[in-house]
């Protein structure tokens, strides 16, 4: 029912300390979209299949429709947010067309991210299988990645 | 002016809304919010055909609003082309998830746990199309004699093929946002709806019609659209309507977006098919006589069916040249949620029968497949299955023989022949527009206003991803002689721009595109020597509004189906290698190329992307994509179960782009968005023939793959004749 249990999670998002009261088992999406008034974060099925809502706890990318707020007290955060805007992975998915709608690119940039620099093309299509694209076909996606570094 | 700008047209400058993007500063319809918004829940029927006998609403009910029937001022119906669906069902009803009723509150938790109990009487369902008792369409197409077609024929092959649902599984939801008041200068009361559409005046006339609002009134807003594909072609007049009548009644903002399962179960898919070919050919492999029946079921409601089919039924003898052709087709009524556009539109079901086949004939006549299609392609000045006299810029026979070639196709199919892998290839053409006299009906209008550095483009095209604004830009820019960055983009808000129609049927280049660049050409034209801050200094604004224009000598009767269908067609090729896994039996494709030909690329990165994207979708739809119906009701409606192709099933892609202008193109260019899905199904199909799997139905997944008949291996050289199969 309800979420009305109250409590406090704290966490470092995008660099910055937070401290809410959101009830523990809230998901993270929705606190970093709602109560952080972060929407770049996007929600694709709620279920942890398409990659969507990707967020990096610790470095690490994990599906925030699955994260309960619980679980990131204590963490560092990162969200699309988080990467400022002149990250090369930003720039290289706009000039490389690795974003069509958009709609799963943040979550696709951030396991990006997760991939470190310069991996191989086997590593991209592993790190990236859990983040569905719809557009793309995923060659553009690729390719952004690839030239990122050049 | 000055011509001294950088040519955009042709150039990969960076797409418009591109950094919002990457950023996640672009909003979607779900990252808005109002003062005092409210939710909305739809409650919808769970029995596939009956009445509803009562609603019944359990426990508290306070802070709720219901919405039903009762609540419609204007006329009960979703308005596109037939007015059989309601908004919100009355007594009867006729699918599984059809909406009854809307309830609204301000907190989600509660509107989620809110009982509502709904008693039926049931009646019973039909999901047969075949044995459906209303048909929504039929079209008939005859060319010549089928007859004297059948007589010169030395061979006759028949064959039946059969597609699935598809569903377009846009990573966004659908979604809108209805809000009290339209802000349209003049229009008190009223009502404003943002939301994630493809066309925002499809919206704009429903909302009309159901609310009993002057046009005036009633304000469409698109927000960033994550994906559409034709699945927000029609729903979201539905969902407007349903957000609208419930901010009408509390007088609140009510947002109303589905979570996956909900958008699955209730909206629309592409058509399921039942396509028989009957093909009369010489034993040198030329068709004398085609054949053809198609039933599409169109599901509980007629939506978009009638053009589906009409846009299938062109499409239905494939991109071959035959002087005796008759094509009947239907798409009649069943008790499953309503059928709708996806990409393609109703082209994919019948270019996939037509191009499995074509490779049935060629087995049949001991011809390669490559060789029976280089005899019988369309080229310029034959005529298509309604007459259409091709131009110039018809590029079967080059698609087909750059696929081969940049593929060593025949080599690589000698090679595999008689391993679990096979190559398959097939060829395919799009028409691009409105079918028929649709664009001249629709009378499509842009507007351009002078800026004070370039202009700004004011249309109802929507940006969904494939790249408008960009590529309307790219276009105004050049003919107006100013750098693309000084051209921008109004909002697809109906407040504020003119019905440029739908963005569907690969239409917004080549329609849309060349609407503008006419209007820059004028605007080019008035301004002169002068620079636009200048001419805004000397003479005030200048808005320049253009409406479609037939090209001279296009004629199409629509009361005998004949004439010139599309202004322009695609060619495509695409050749695909699979990959059959001996013991689970899935089918991996491993490698695949496609050549398109699109009259001019006007950004040839988005043109490639449409191109790998919606290849991708058309490999999903062959091979994965599988929607399972059990008593009426999608029984997999989870992206856990529904599969979509991951980075893991995407094969490594190579795209071709070939370019013959289409005269009246803008730069030549045709329409790119739909073409790319439909070659993939029936090159992997015919692979799999290749590997000794005989399959006539999509997808092929595991189950099929298995129980189909395993032919032997078809290693043959070419033209070496063979008795015929059995199947025939
Ligand atoms: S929304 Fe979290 S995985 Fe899809
Ligand atoms: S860009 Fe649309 S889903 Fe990936």
């Amino acid at each position: 029912m309800g979420l009305t249990s109250v409590s406090f999670v704290s966490f470092v998002l995008n660099g910055r300390r937070k401290k809410l009261d959101v009830h523990p088992l809230k998901r993270l999406l929705d606190v970093l979209r709602e109560d952080c008034g972060l929407t770049g974060t996007k929600e694709g099925c709620g279920e942890g299949e398409c990659g969507a809502c990707t967020v990096l706890i610790d470095g690490v990318p994990v599906n925030s429709c699955l994260v309960p707020a619980a679980h990131a007290d204590g963490t560092r955060v990162t969200t699309i947010e988080g990467l400022g805007g002149r990250h090369r992975l930003q720039r290289a998915f706009v000039e490389h067309g690795g974003a069509q709608c958009g709609i799963c690119t943040p979550g696709m940039i951030l396991a990006a991210v997760a991939l470190g620099p310069r991996p191989s093309l086997h590593d991209i299509k592993v790190g990236l299988a859990g983040n569905l694209c719809r557009c793309t076909g995923y060659s553009a996606i690729y390719r952004s990645i690839q030239q990122s570094h050049v | 002016m000055s011509s001294r700008a950088r040519k955009a047209v042709g150039r990969n400058v960076l797409r418009k809304e591109g950094h919002d993007k990457v950023t996640g500063a672009a909003r979607y319809i779900d990252d808005l919010t109002f003062p005092g918004l409210l939710h909305a829940r739809t409650i919808r029927s769970t029995i596939p055909a009956g009445e509803i006998v009562k609603v019944r609403f359990k426990g508290d009910r306070a802070g709720f609003t219901l919405v039903d029937h009762h609540d419609i001022p204007g006329r009960n119906i979703v308005a596109l082309i037939d007015e059989d669906q309601p908004c919100l069902a009355e007594r009867k009803i006729r699918h599984v998830a059809e909406p009854i009723l809307l309830l609204v509150h301000e907190d989600r938790e509660k509107l989620r746990a809110a009982d509502v109990q709904i008693e039926y009487r049931p009646s019973t369902p039909n999901y047969d199309p075949e044995r459906s008792a209303i048909t929504f369409k039929k079209i008939a197409i005859d060319k010549g004699d089928l007859d004297a077609g059948f007589a010169a024929a030395d061979v006759i092959v028949e064959g039946e093929y059969r597609t699935g649902l598809q569903e377009q599984l846009y990573i966004e939801t659908n979604g809108v946002i209805a809000v009290p008041g339209s802000s349209v200068a003049g229009a008190a009361g009223g009502i404003t709806v943002y939301g994630s559409m493809q066309c925002p005046y499809y919206v704009h006339r429903a909302l009309v019609i159901l609310l009993g609002l002057p046009a005036g009134k009633v304000r469409v807003i698109q927000t960033e659209t994550g994906g559409g594909f034709g699945g927000k072609e029609e729903y979201p007049s539905m969902m407007a309507g349903h957000a609208a009548l419930a901010a009408l009644k509390t007088g609140r903002p009510v947002k109303l977006v589905y979570d996956r399962v909900e958008d699955m179960l209730a909206t629309t898919k592409r058509h399921p098919s039942i396509v028989r070919h009957r093909t009369g050919v010489t034993r040198d492999g030329r068709l004398t006589a085609i054949d053809i029946d198609a039933v599409l079921d169109g599901g509980a409601y007629a939506t978009l069916s009638a053009v589906v089919l009409s846009r299938g039924m062109i499409h239905a003898a494939g991109p071959y040249r035959c002087d005796h052709i008759r094509i009947r087709g239907r798409a009649t009524m069943t008790n499953t949620p309503p059928n709708g556009a996806f990409r393609g539109f109703g082209a994919p079901q019948t270019q996939f029968a037509a191009e499995v086949h074509m490779d049935r004939i060629a087995e049949r006549l001991g011809l390669d497949p490559v060789r029976v299609r280089e005899i019988n392609a369309l080229r310029p000045g034959d005529t298509t299955a309604t007459g259409q006299r091709l131009g110039k810029d018809s590029s079967a026979l080059q698609v087909l023989r750059e696929a081969v070639t940049r593929t060593g196709f025949r080599k690589r199919r000698r090679a595999l022949a008689g391993t679990n892998r096979g190559i398959g290839l097939s060829l395919f053409f799009h028409g691009s527009g409105f079918t028929g006299a649709g664009e001249v009906k629709l009378a499509a209008k842009a507007s351009l206003a002078l800026t004070h550095k370039g202009a700004r483009i004011h249309v109802a095209s929507t940006e969904i991803g494939q790249g408008t604004r960009t590529m309307l830009a790219q276009i105004v820019a050049d003919a107006l002689g100013v750098r693309y960055d000084d051209v921008d983009v109004n909002a697809a808000d109906t407040g504020e721009v003119p019905d440029s129609g739908p963005t569907v049927a690969s239409r917004t280049c080549m329609i849309v595109g060349r609407i503008l660049e006419r209007c820059a050409e004028e605007m080019r034209a008035r301004l002169g020597r002068l620079t636009p801050r200048q001419y805004l200094r000397a003479f005030g604004p200048l808005v320049i509004t253009k409406q479609y224009e037939r090209p001279a000598g296009m004629v199409w009767d629509d009361t005998v189906y004949k004439g010139d269908a599309y202004g322009s067609y695609g060619w495509g090729c695409d050749v695909v290698e699979v990959e059959v896994d001996r013991d689970t039996y899935e089918v991996r494709p491993t490698a695949f190329t496609t050549v398109h030909e699109i009259g001019k690329a006007i950004h040839p990165m988005l043109a490639v992307g449409q191109i790998e994207g919606g290849s991708a979708q058309g490999l999903g739809y062959a091979i994965l994509e599988d929607v399972v119906m059990r008593d009426g009701r999608m029984a997999n409606a989870t992206l856990t179960n529904y599969i979509i192709p991951t980075s893991l099933d995407t094969p490594p892609m190579q795209v071709v782009l070939l370019e013959n202008p289409y005269p009246h193109g803008p730069s030549g260019a045709k329409g790119v968005g739909e073409m790319p899905i439909d070659g993939p199904a029936p090159a992997v199909i015919n692979a799999l023939r290749h590997a000794g799997f005989d399959l006539r139905e999509i997808p092929a997944t595991p189950e099929r793959v298995m129980l189909t008949s395993s032919v032997e291996s078809t290693q043959r050289t070419p033209r070496t004749p063979r008795k015929s199969q059995a199947w025939v």
